[in-house]
């Protein structure tokens, strides 16, 4: 073990994992739950319900993946098992 | 060789210029034949010189792309970078039934075709966070070899093998249809001669190349696609709304499409309940199989060979997750722009067809009337006098066309909107070859992934591990070749069943790799047992859910009947057609009859069979872990094989003769 992080480096991966999955969960399912009720909200003329299907969740999904890249990375080289440059 | 490496990381170097000048060529090539089109050279010429340079260029890469390396071969040499795999990964993905038939859907289904949408792109989610970053530090040359490595030994990979054919097979033949289609709508081809020269189209990009070759045409093929999707509704948006943004303009459109479906009631055009809102949920699905379909599709993506594969070839673990995030932007502006598509579709139709006096139909209408994308009064509407005709004959009908009168295909949608925004042919040209380029790519991954497995998986893993390099390149492009005329050789039969069956695809891989996959990187405990067990089991439960509804509906809803969904009144309906058909088995009408109510009510809980996986998961999840724990676990050896999978650092594990 060169870097003594090194031994939580899985253990953080696992919880950005978990996090992630959540928001996952949140914009594949749990947003469209309520789909009725935000179609009562209407904004440039698309009822909210709609939008989130047909763009909201689709631009949260690849908000999501540019930060993880980003996350994941910035764990591994804290903990000192980045690749090299 | 030193030149041939040198040559290469030129090539790498220089990918942005090679691009860029390759999108200027393309729209100047598009330039010049609306100039061609003005000075008055027929249509098909347009529409054939657009498919000849397009699959031209994309032959043209192929063979720059030749190689005689094994890890060219399969994995492209792990050289590409995170942005360029993303577009091939995008162009890998969109099938043709993206481009051609989902704005479609959408505007046949209205809010529940949305789940197509969250369902294939929100999947790259899990390829980000569960798998494809492991499997690109495994090293591995495809899924099945991480299989046998995990699960020690071939058993695991025959069953992977088994799971990715099945899954694969149906695809590519979907795929080649689909080409075939695209000429004889598009091109006026016959349907056999389009179907084989998208054969050609297929092996000129792989063949010579394999992966490195796929790779580099699916970017090529990526611009031309999604340039072609967007031109004809950009150009509407900036008719209609001076603004060229489909994608934020059609909300207006959103609100005149719901004006209008009351405004056809009362008009007498519809009866009350007869029109299915746009914009209202569950019209189509109940909530269950909308929230089963979009959980299917999304792990189905994320075990899909063809598409984890991809991330096989990047340079690094950190490229692997990046690259999935521009795959997911990649497909994004498809996907995001197909509601539009269908909205701009829907209103038009509500607004200049149904109503008018059945005399004065857009002439658009009988443009794909003729090729059979568009009924009215329930004959093909080739022409003014045969549609009058038919009109005619309904009793009490006013001339006037109503909502009930006027049917469309999916697939007719993105094809007629250039014809609908009133554009010049060279833009139906351009769908076209967008068309060609989303089915040829798809295709090519597809087929790369079958003749893969084949040829390094089941020829060299399990039959010759001491097969010298060159004739393991010669098996592996043989066996592409047969996989191909195999393919093209159904396709030309026009199988229905086959395009439906697409949509098990995604059941069935999640199903049979997804629960083995994910836990054999995340749970170290996992053992070979649990997951041949949870795979079998899993994958099979899909299998007979899937043909058991759809083929064997009788006796299916006999056995489960208790399960179904069936209200009494269907239940007592189902005795009766069972009844008629048995009085008279000859009788196709009857059989017709009694097989389309049973296929509706052959299920648990009325699960549709498109949601298959939605039972196989949560078994082969369960079977895994109950398994594992009572058998004994993985080696130590093992256990620390998979801690140098989580970790980006080091080497590769897999490691290969490449030479």
């Amino acid at each position: 073990m060169s870097n003594p992080k090194e031994a939580t480096h899985w253990p953080r991966t696992v919880r950005l994992m978990w996090i992630m999955l959540a928001l996952w969960a949140f914009f594949s399912f749990f947003i469209h739950f309520f789909v009725t009720a935000l179609n009562k909200i209407v904004i440039f003329g698309f009822p909210l319900g709609f939008y989130m299907a047909a763009q909201g969740s689709l631009i949260a999904f690849v908000v999501m993946l540019f930060w993880f890249a980003y996350a994941q990375d910035k764990i591994d080289r804290d903990c000192g098992v980045a690749e090299d440059e | 060789m030193a030149t041939q490496t040198q040559g290469t990381s030129d090539f790498t170097a220089n990918l942005g210029k090679i691009y860029a000048f390759y999108t200027g060529g393309f729209l100047g090539f598009v330039v010049v034949l609306a100039i061609l089109e003005q000075v008055g050279v027929p249509n098909n010429v347009i529409g054939y010189l657009f498919v000849a340079l397009t699959i031209g260029v994309y032959a043209f890469i192929g063979i720059m792309s030749r190689t005689m390396q094994v890890s060219e071969y399969y994995v492209a040499g792990r050289r590409v970078p995170a942005f360029y795999n993303g577009m091939a990964t995008g162009a890998d993905w969109m099938s043709a039934a993206s481009f051609i038939g989902m704005a479609g859907t959408l505007y046949l289904l209205g809010y529940d075709g949305l789940g197509f949408v969250l369902g294939w792109t929100g999947g790259y989610v899990l390829v980000a966070i569960l798998v494809g970053p492991y499997l690109r530090k495994f090293g591995c040359y495809t899924v099945p070899d991480f299989f046998a490595f995990r699960y020690s030994g071939n058993f695991a990979r025959f069953l992977a093998i088994i799971v990715l054919l099945s899954c694969s097979f149906t695809y590519v033949v979907a795929q080649i249809v689909g080409t075939g289609l695209i000429g004889a709508r598009l091109l006026n081809m016959d349907f056999t001669v389009a179907v084989y020269v998208g054969l050609a189209g297929i092996l000129v990009c792989s063949m010579l190349g394999g992966m490195r070759a796929v790779t580099w045409t699916q970017v090529a093929q990526y611009i031309v696609l999604i340039i072609a999707y967007m031109i004809p509704v950009v150009i509407l948006s900036a008719q209609k709304f001076g603004l060229p943004l489909p994608q934020f303009t059609y909300g207006e459109v959103l609100q005149a499409i719901t004006a209008r479906e009351q405004e056809m009631v009362q008009q007498g055009l519809a009866a009350a309940g007869q029109i299915k809102s746009h914009i209202q949920p569950f019209t189509t699905y109940d909530p269950l199989n909308f929230f089963g379909l979009i959980l299917c599709l999304m792990i189905g993506t994320a075990s899909l060979p063809h598409v984890l594969m991809r991330y096989f070839t990047t340079p690094s673990v950190r490229e692997a997750r990046l690259s999935v995030a521009w795959s997911l932007l990649f497909i994004f502006m498809l996907y995001f722009t197909a509601p539009a598509y269908a909205a701009f579709a829907k209103l038009e139709v509500y607004q200049e067809v149904i109503g008018r006096s059945i005399t004065e139909l857009p002439q658009w209408i009988y443009s794909y009337g003729k090729v059979g994308l568009i009924n009215v009064c329930g004959v093909q509407a080739a022409d003014p006098a045969a549609v009058l005709a038919a009109c005619q004959k309904i009793a009490g009908h006013a001339g006037i066309l109503r909502f009930g009168d006027f049917a469309i295909q999916a697939d007719a949608i993105v094809i007629s909107t250039p014809e609908i925004a009133g554009l010049p042919y060279v833009v139906s040209g351009l769908v076209a070859a967008g068309g060609l380029a989303a089915a040829l790519s798809t295709a090519d991954g597809l087929l790369l992934a079958i003749a893969n497995a084949l040829s390094h998986d089941v020829y060299y893993k399990m039959i010759d591990k001491n097969a010298p390099t060159a004739r393991r390149l010669l098996i592996a492009r043989t066996l592409l070749i047969i996989v191909a005329l195999l393919a093209a050789y159904t396709a030309s039969f026009r199988p229905a069943d086959i395009v439906a069956m697409v949509a098990w695809a995604f059941s069935l891989a999640a199903a049979g790799i997804f629960p083995a996959l994910v836990m054999g990187i995340w749970w170290k405990r996992t053992s070979t047992a649990g997951a041949l067990l949870g795979m079998i089991v899993g994958f099979g439960l899909c299998l007979y859910y899937l043909v058991g509804t759809r083929y064997f509906a009788g006796s299916f809803y006999e056995m489960w009947s208790f399960l179904s969904s069936a209200t009494p009144a269907q239940a007592a309906k189902y005795a009766e057609l069972k009844a008629a058909w048995l009085a008279a088995p000859d009788n196709a009408a009857a059989w017709k009859a009694y097989d389309t109510l049973a296929q509706s009510i052959a299920n648990w809980w009325g699960v549709k069979n498109i949601s298959a996986a939605l039972f196989s998961l949560p078994l082969g999840f369960l079977i895994i872990w109950a398994v594992s724990l009572m058998t004994p676990g993985p080696t130590a050896e093992m256990r620390s094989f998979i801690d140098e999978i989580r970790k980006p650092r080091g080497k590769a594990l897999f490691q290969e003769k490449t030479t």
